[in-house]
């Protein structure tokens, strides 16, 4: 008989966990800087980029984030002969991918804010960039945590589809346990139990921050 | 760049990613009708249900909504066969996307159930409608067409996610394409093409969703 599941191959799987979660952190980062720059290509006065903007908005909402992958690892290793690791092509990819997310959820905070909110500032003689910051971005920002708290466990979730190109984070580890042990009845769902230990605190957090802030700002609810 | 592209070769290999292309178009629809059923099973349960059914389905939500797509497959396909159930590759994916689509298109009815006024499941009541109707004509069907957008990209979503079932051989669009770069040697044209049939999936599943929309909600007015 081979191994069975202990505790050196529990030990396994926890080490993992910093990958799954070193790389939500990275994509996170690398997302806000795309997202912040689709932001601003969103905003410029001319036309086509603005659509450009659109249109990788819809590219990357539309496809599947594994294609994506697959586009960055094989398409980046072929068209420029060069050699992608695993972490690096995850890193890209997974940026690319929550930008497009990020982005709009972002957009949709900043549109959430009231239209005399900019009347009154611009009554005040702000600026338009002093009326976003001073006055928009302060409760925009507050509004979009919990859908960027929320986005953040999707994201989480996603990592495990690093796994297929074979980046040892959480969802990988799992796999060569299985394949050392056999015992997918026991691994995985250890390996789906970790999973929700690190998502539910936030999944959790984003909620009750949500209806703190329906709370203060007196939004009844109505979709 | 030095690269010379031969997207010919994919044009030859068309058919089989169409048939790949039918696979996810077919493993969606279904997911999404029965996850819909699902998610509409799950209200009711959460709405007149008593308090130890309430709480298994809340954690039913909860446990799905919280683990990645990609583990639930796997416990679908190489877990459960352990405990004496076998599914193939494809019945397997078609009932994890269908959990999964479940858990979170019942999270997004919840919404619209609260967001249907009291006032009128009273009135209901008062006219002497039965609990069942109540739940289907007052509750349920506006739910539905509040919601019905939000439920629209979790459809996508799901469609989407569908690509991750490559990693257990159910042969759709993704699974397809693998095989073929890999004998072929041109990832980048079929990836890049693969990606583009996504898009006009998600496309045209938009599309005939709002079709629906129309003929369930709008048609009748």
């Amino acid at each position: 008989m081979g191994r069975s599941f202990g505790i050196p191959e529990f030990l396994y799987l926890l080490k993992a966990i910093p990958w799954t979660l070193l790389l939500s952190l990275g994509a996170f980062l690398g997302g806000a800087l795309v997202g912040l720059f689709i932001a601003i290509l969103r905003i410029v006065p001319s036309r086509p980029v603005r659509w450009l903007a659109v249109g990788y908005i819809e590219l990357f909402q539309g496809t599947p984030v594994l294609m994506q992958l697959f586009v960055v690892y094989y398409g980046i290793a072929v068209l420029y002969n060069l050699h992608v690791d695993a972490w690096s092509a995850v890193l890209i990819a997974f940026s690319l991918y929550s930008g497009a997310f990020l982005v709009e959820i972002w957009r949709g905070s900043i549109q959430a804010i009231p239209r005399p909110q900019w009347e009154a500032a611009a009554c005040l003689s702000l600026s338009f960039p002093k009326q976003l910051w001073h006055v928009i971005l302060p409760q925009a920002a507050r509004i979009s945590i919990p859908p960027t708290v929320g986005f953040a466990v999707q994201l989480i979730k996603s990592t495990s589809i690093a796994s297929i190109i074979g980046f040892v984070e959480l969802t990988r580890a799992g796999q060569l346990m299985t394949n050392a042990t056999f015992q997918p009845m026991i691994i995985y769902p250890i390996v789906a139990g970790l999973y929700f230990v690190l998502c539910w605190p936030l999944s959790l957090a984003a909620q009750t921050l949500e209806r703190r802030i329906d709370a203060n700002l007196g939004i009844k609810k109505h979709l | 760049m030095n690269y010379a592209f031969r997207f010919n070769v994919v044009w030859d290999h068309f058919p089989e990613l169409m048939n790949g292309a039918l696979l996810t178009i077919e493993l969606s629809a279904t997911a999404m009708a029965m996850g819909l059923g699902l998610a509409v099973l799950c209200a009711y349960g959460k709405s007149a249900g008593p308090r130890p059914v309430r709480w298994l389905l809340a954690g039913y939500v909860e446990l799905i909504r919280n683990t990645p797509f990609l583990v639930q497959i796997f416990i679908f396909y190489f877990s459960l066969p352990m405990i004496g159930i076998r599914l193939t590759a494809n019945s397997a994916a078609l009932a994890a996307m269908t959990i999964n689509l479940g858990a979170y298109a019942s999270e997004i009815l919840r919404a619209g159930i609260e967001a249907v006024p009291r006032g009128q499941v009273e009135a209901a009541r008062a006219l002497g409608l039965r609990r069942l109707q109540i739940f289907r004509s007052i509750i349920i069907f506006p739910a539905l067409k509040a919601v019905y957008p939000a439920l629209t990209s979790q459809f996508i979503l799901v469609m989407l996610s569908s690509s991750v079932v490559s990693t257990i051989s159910a042969v759709e669009l993704t699974a397809v394409t693998n095989s073929l770069q890999s004998t072929t040697f041109r990832s980048f044209e079929f990836y890049f093409v693969a990606m583009g049939l996504y898009f006009a999936m998600s496309l045209g599943f938009r599309a005939s969703l709002s079709v629906i929309y129309w003929a369930a909600f709008e048609r009748s007015r």
